[in-house]
């Protein structure tokens, strides 16, 4: 393993269920020490590139390497060297947190238990709960625990697959402030996430669609490679409007952001011609936007089931 | 009105087609009476025949010879070996080999024709009464019939009351003929037997229904040590409940403890061994708790049923002893009662312990192989 500039180096990544490709031949390489950002539908195939990555599940095709170790033959080195948040939270409910955080120290193999222990509950601010059984936290409470098990043995990889779901708006931040002090101490994060403006926060983003990745970059390239063109339209009824948009060529999505109704094609003279005869409707007012990571998420979503 | 058997209605159709999709529910349904009927029906008997008898003979008269052709004709005694010291005999009755010791001592057709009334010895393994009752009851006849044939001519006047031959009955290990003496024995297996499989089933399907699995997988932990860690501390809960039951056995029910409590220890690792790998193995296959406890309940009820526990394993057609001989419960049963009634040791217990040692390796090795190191 000796200088090996990628944390995840895998081609060709297949996973079949049933007969259907759920990942579906996937490349990536990560570098170490960034924060990728992993976006998608449900059922994108996110969490089963993920469980594959960590071991959980063995790859039907392709293959490659996890911190410098083969994902097939070494996954044994590879869950000492990856931390792992799952997508349902699963820790014991029926321990407390210090129970849960030692049971995994032990686990690991970890010297100095008791003072990993005491200093992951500092961490991330769980030492006055330190007693309290699992089952009667909430949401907020058990995502801290689980990012504390996972990074315990200080993993060289992290992987998170939607730790921020069901989660309230100020600790889904205090939960990314923590992701990038650990990036910035050079742990390489692997993080999926529903929330556009949580890609805002990686520093490069893996866009899924159906088992394939679509486009990757920084969240600004991703943006730009999509090529759309967006206005956005207020005043008026825009639920008749949406309605009477959706089917025209040239627009490719329509959608209610608050009291905007956002429309965008990648074709601009498309789309210009076909909104035309709506904008000198005086009710609406148009005026053309910067598309968002959300547009351009409803995008691609769009294009892959109209492309079936 | 109208509206609550729609609603009554709709919960039945909801609830059936739960039920189609559940198949261990389903098949549950059906297994049920379906084994249920098969073993009380056939293979339930507390009038067993053809039981195993060794013969001591030391008297080679024609009265020994017919006297052993009535036992055998009576259809309850099989005569399965000669042994040639009432030693070995013994060792067949504390093996349980055989459930009866003929002995027809030394010069006994001519004490028979001189009227001397010789003596007749059975012994009987009586740890369980209800098996060996009808038999001892033919015995009487049996012989006077034999004798009424053999005794014509000149030696007729023999056949006269009491009868010309002293029938003397052993009953060993429990000579009160106390049922409890054979049950309760018996029920250090049931019990552990039936918690023994559905802890550790519970203990592998909880983790899975939790998803707590999923932390366990993506862990750097063995499958070895995650089984041996998840065994353990339910092999220390079945040596508590079996202690406590010995001592309830012991100070309550008056049941002799006449082995060494060390070799039933011994014997009790393999076959609490064999229960929890055997939940373990059932764990693989469930997907819930629900589930497992079904799954457990299909196996611990023939356990307990053609086991010898309720009922005389001799006195069950052939299959149905297959059966009984493929569960590792039937040869802790005889390992236990052996112990605690006979006193048996090692060499007395050793045809019994090592099907349950070769039961602990298969089950196990069976186990292994069906826990699973990934989520597929």
């Amino acid at each position: 393993m000796t200088g090996e500039q990628f944390a995840i180096d895998v081609t060709g990544l297949t996973k079949i269920y049933g007969g259907r490709a759920v990942v579906d031949g996937i490349s990536l390489q990560v570098p170490r020490g960034r924060i990728y950002g992993f976006v998608g539908a449900n059922g994108s195939g996110k969490t089963t590139t993920i469980r594959m990555l960590c071991g959980l599940l063995k790859p039907d095709r392709g293959g490659g390497s996890c911190l410098g170790h083969d994902l097939l033959s070494e996954a044994d080195f590879i869950k000492r060297r990856v931390g792992y948040m799952t997508q349902k939270f699963s820790y014991w409910e029926d321990l407390s947190i210090r129970e849960n955080l030692a049971f995994v120290a032990d686990i690991f193999g970890l010297d100095r238990v008791r003072e990993r222990v005491a200093a992951a509950l500092e961490r991330l601010g769980l030492a006055a709960r330190a007693e309290q059984l699992v089952g009667t936290l909430s949401g907020g409470w058990k995502q801290r625990l689980a990012l504390a098990a996972a990074i315990l043995h200080e993993p060289d990889l992290l992987l998170l697959d939607e730790p921020t779901s069901g989660v309230d708006p100020k600790s889904r931040l205090e939960f990314w402030d923590e992701i990038h002090r650990l990036a910035a101490a050079g742990m390489t994060v692997l993080v999926s996430t529903h929330y556009m403006d949580e890609t805002a926060r990686c520093h490069d983003i893996i866009f899924m669609s159906e088992g394939k990745i679509i486009t990757r970059g920084t969240a600004a390239e991703v943006v730009a490679q999509a090529g759309l063109t967006t206005w956005a339209v207020t005043g008026g009824d825009l639920v008749a409007l949406m309605g009477k948009l959706k089917p025209l060529a040239g627009v490719d999505t329509v959608a209610p952001f608050g009291d905007n109704l956002h429309v965008s094609g990648t074709d601009k003279k498309a789309l210009d011609t076909a909104i035309a005869p709506y904008k000198s409707d005086a009710a609406h007012r148009w005026h053309e936007a910067a598309p968002t990571m959300e547009d351009v998420f409803i995008h691609y979503m769009t294009a892959a089931k109209g492309g079936g | 009105m109208a509206g609550t058997l729609r609603r009554m209605r709709a919960i039945m159709v909801k609830e059936f087609t739960q039920l189609r999709r559940d198949r261990t529910t389903f098949s549950m349904i059906i297994m049920i009476p379906v084994v249920q009927l098969l073993i009380f029906g056939y293979a339930l008997n507390t009038d067993p025949k053809h039981m195993p008898t060794a013969l001591l003979v030391r008297d080679h008269s024609v009265f020994s010879r017919s006297i052993v052709s009535a036992l055998e004709e009576s259809d309850y005694f099989s005569i399965t070996g000669s042994v040639r010291s009432s030693d070995q005999g013994e060792l067949l009755l504390r093996q349980g080999a055989v459930q009866f010791v003929v002995t027809v001592p030394e010069h006994f057709g001519r004490d028979l024709v001189r009227g001397q009334r010789p003596e007749l010895l059975i012994e009987a393994d009586a740890t369980d009464p209800v098996a060996i009752g009808s038999a001892l009851g033919a015995v009487d006849g049996a012989v006077d019939s034999a004798l009424g044939r053999d005794l014509t001519g000149p030696l007729a006047n023999l056949r006269q009351n009491p009868s010309p031959v002293d029938v003397r009955v052993h009953r060993l290990y429990n000579p009160e003929g106390f049922t409890r003496y054979n049950i309760v024995p018996g029920l250090i297996a049931i019990i552990l037997t039936m918690t023994g499989i559905m802890m550790t089933a519970l203990a592998m399907t909880r983790e899975r229904e939790r998803g707590t699995m999923e932390t366990l997988l993506a862990m750097p932990v063995h499958p070895i040590e995650v089984m041996a860690g998840k065994i353990l501390p339910y092999v220390a809960v079945g040596y508590v409940q079996s202690f406590f039951i010995i001592f309830v056995a012991e100070f309550l029910f008056d049941v002799p403890v006449l082995g060494s409590l060390w070799l039933l220890s011994a014997a009790l690792v393999s076959f609490i061994a064999c229960n929890l790998a055997l939940g373990f193995t059932l764990s693989a296959s469930a997907q819930n708790q629900t589930q497992v406890i079904q799954m457990s309940l299909m196996v611990t009820l023939p356990a307990i049923m053609l086991s010898g526990f309720l009922f005389p394993f001799r006195g069950m057609p052939e299959w149905a002893q297959v059966v009984g001989s493929a569960m590792p419960t039937t040869y802790f049963i005889r390992i236990a009662r052996g112990i605690l009634l006979k006193g048996n040791g090692l060499v007395e217990i050793w045809p019994d312990l090592w099907p349950l040692i070769a039961f602990m390796c298969l089950i196990t090795f069976v186990s292994m192989t069906r826990y699973r190191r990934t989520l597929d």
